[in-house]
């Protein structure tokens, strides 16, 4: 039996008057890839900033229902958001770096968190890098500007960012959506060495990553999610006629 | 299709005559007050002229020290007091205040740059300066009154320019850093701040020639004793107000040595704004 890791009962997200999540009751489990698919402003993206809070920052959003984490809900009033967001590691659709260098990048957050023991931090630079698949790109030129690397470099370089964390989930947000063929493969060849330690959820409007990488998958439409199951049962044969209609390519 | 040609051209050659004409301006001035002012500082000396201690034009002893450090003095006060209080507020209506409020406080924070200096010199000498006096000691006239009127005044041009540049820079890397488990302060402070440096840069560069320049309001408030003040409390002279409040009965090499003055002004700052544009142009690059 696989283990709970985040359960998310009734959720609702409004974005003032307009409703963009609609009652989501979904598990997901420990150390697994769940994809979450479906077309664009189906409130995927939005699903993902609940479970971090990020959705705080966003004037004019307001949550309802639950998110249990560990068994604790994460909208109590005295939960300490800054402390939950370092569980999670987030990786936006668009690669940013912030403007420093490349090793700075990687400490950033660590840093923030107040430790700078010197070869502590070199350490944890190469765990981090080497983990997301960049470390042997960069080994030689940490000191140079974030922003100088490739798409694909910074998107890797945003995930080792995360991992130098330590967090518990990593949360993807169509990570690969600008990315090459061959710096998505990189990419999908991380998470599936990730999976051993983390619980990744992965927002993609690409089916075939999700078919690729996923262990699960979700499918939500306008707000809802019509379905989640494992990938393969998903994709041979969904339960639901919008889940067969988007994947043949029907809309979306 | 010859006729449009013809009028381009036309066009082409009047904005030229008008952007040569500017410029021409800026060449006129210069020339002007160096030929008005460079014979007479070779004839004394340059190093009596920058360095000497004295000012005494009716016995003809020109010692500009005192209004260049004068006027170091008070620039250099002015943005301590400005800069610190104007980038926090540009930070807090960037970072921390709700939109409704910053609409409303930034329109009223460029009025201030809308009243004429003359008023600030006039309520500086009501409250400041009786202020000063009572609680501190001194003629209430000195570098601690300019600075503070100076201070104020720049900070429509700090809290604009250096609003404009925090402003500019994009979302996506506060939430990053916030995505990273920073406070918003901390991604104020490590992220937001760095980003926004050139232009935080450029706004204290102009608060700084601001504050160089300014003369009425710092006439009315400084005291304008032509030497070197031993304390923050004691008066004051200025370039600026050395050139204004002698120009008028000024006449002969008197006169030429106040043009001296403009120069030495000019010079200097040329080169405090290259320096600065140096440092924003290097940091910038990084």
């Amino acid at each position: 039996m696989k283990e709970t890791a985040i359960e998310v009962r009734n959720l609702n997200h409004f974005y003032n008057r307009h409703q963009s999540l609609k009652n989501i009751n979904l598990e997901v489990y420990r150390h697994e890839i769940l994809a979450i698919i479906g077309p664009a402003k189906s409130g995927k993206s939005t699903f993902l900033t609940c479970l971090n809070r990020m959705s705080d920052l966003i004037p004019g959003a307001r949550v309802e229902g639950q998110i249990l984490i560990d068994g604790q809900d994460i909208y109590r009033p005295e939960v300490d958001v800054v402390a939950l967001r370092r569980k999670f590691g987030m990786v936006f659709a668009t690669p940013i770096p912030l403007p420093m260098s490349i090793y700075e990048n990687v400490v950033y957050g660590v840093r923030l968190a107040g430790k700078n023991n010197r070869p502590e931090l070199d350490r944890l630079v190469e765990d981090s890098l080497e983990k997301a698949g960049l470390w042997n790109e960069v080994k030689d030129r940490l000191r140079i500007s974030a922003l100088k690397l490739s798409g694909g470099q910074q998107q890797r370089l945003c995930l080792a960012r995360i991992l130098a964390l330590k967090p518990e989930y990593i949360l993807l947000d169509e990570p690969t959506s600008g990315l090459d063929p061959i710096s998505t493969m990189k990419i999908e060849d991380s998470l599936r060495r990730l999976k051993q330690n983390y619980t990744i959820i992965l927002v993609t409007n690409n089916t075939k990553q999700a078919a690729r990488v996923a262990d699960r998958t979700a499918f939500f439409l306008m707000g809802e999610l019509v379905e989640v199951a494992e990938t393969e049962i998903i994709f041979t044969r969904p339960t639901d006629k919008r889940t067969e209609a988007y994947l043949e390519g029907k809309f979306g | 299709m010859t006729d449009l040609r013809k009028s381009d051209r036309l066009i082409k050659l009047g904005l030229l005559m008008i952007a040569f004409s500017a410029i021409s301006a800026l060449f006129v001035i210069t020339l002007f007050i160096f030929e008005q002012g460079g014979p007479i500082m070779f004839k004394y000396g340059l190093k009596s002229f920058i360095f000497g201690q004295d000012w005494y034009p009716s016995e003809k002893i020109f010692g500009l020290w005192p209004m260049i450090v004068g006027s170091l003095m008070v620039t250099l006060g002015a943005l301590i007091i400005g800069v610190p209080l104007g980038l926090a507020t540009a930070i807090f209506l960037a970072e921390f205040s709700s939109r409704r409020l910053a609409r409303i406080l930034k329109p009223v924070i460029e009025l201030l740059a809308g009243i004429p200096s003359v008023v600030y010199g006039f309520l500086g000498l009501m409250f400041l300066i009786p202020f000063i006096r009572e609680n501190l000691g001194g003629p209430g006239l000195s570098v601690l009154a300019a600075s503070i009127i100076l201070g104020i005044m720049i900070l429509p041009t700090v809290i604009s320019i250096s609003l404009d540049s925090i402003r500019a820079v994009p979302d996506c890397y506060r939430e990053g850093s916030i995505a990273l488990g920073a406070t918003r302060w901390q991604t104020v402070r490590m992220v937001v701040l760095p980003a926004a440096r050139s232009g935080i840069l450029a706004a204290i560069i102009l608060g700084m020639g601001r504050a160089i320049g300014e003369t009425m309001a710092v006439i009315m408030v400084a005291g304008n004793a032509a030497e070197i003040p031993s304390s923050i409390l004691q008066p004051v002279r200025t370039l600026t107000s050395n050139i204004a409040l002698e120009m008028g009965y000024a006449a002969g090499e008197h006169r030429q040595a106040l043009f001296a003055t403009g120069v030495i002004l000019f010079v200097i700052i040329m080169v405090l704004n290259t320096i600065a544009n140096l440092t924003a142009s290097r940091q910038g690059k990084r």
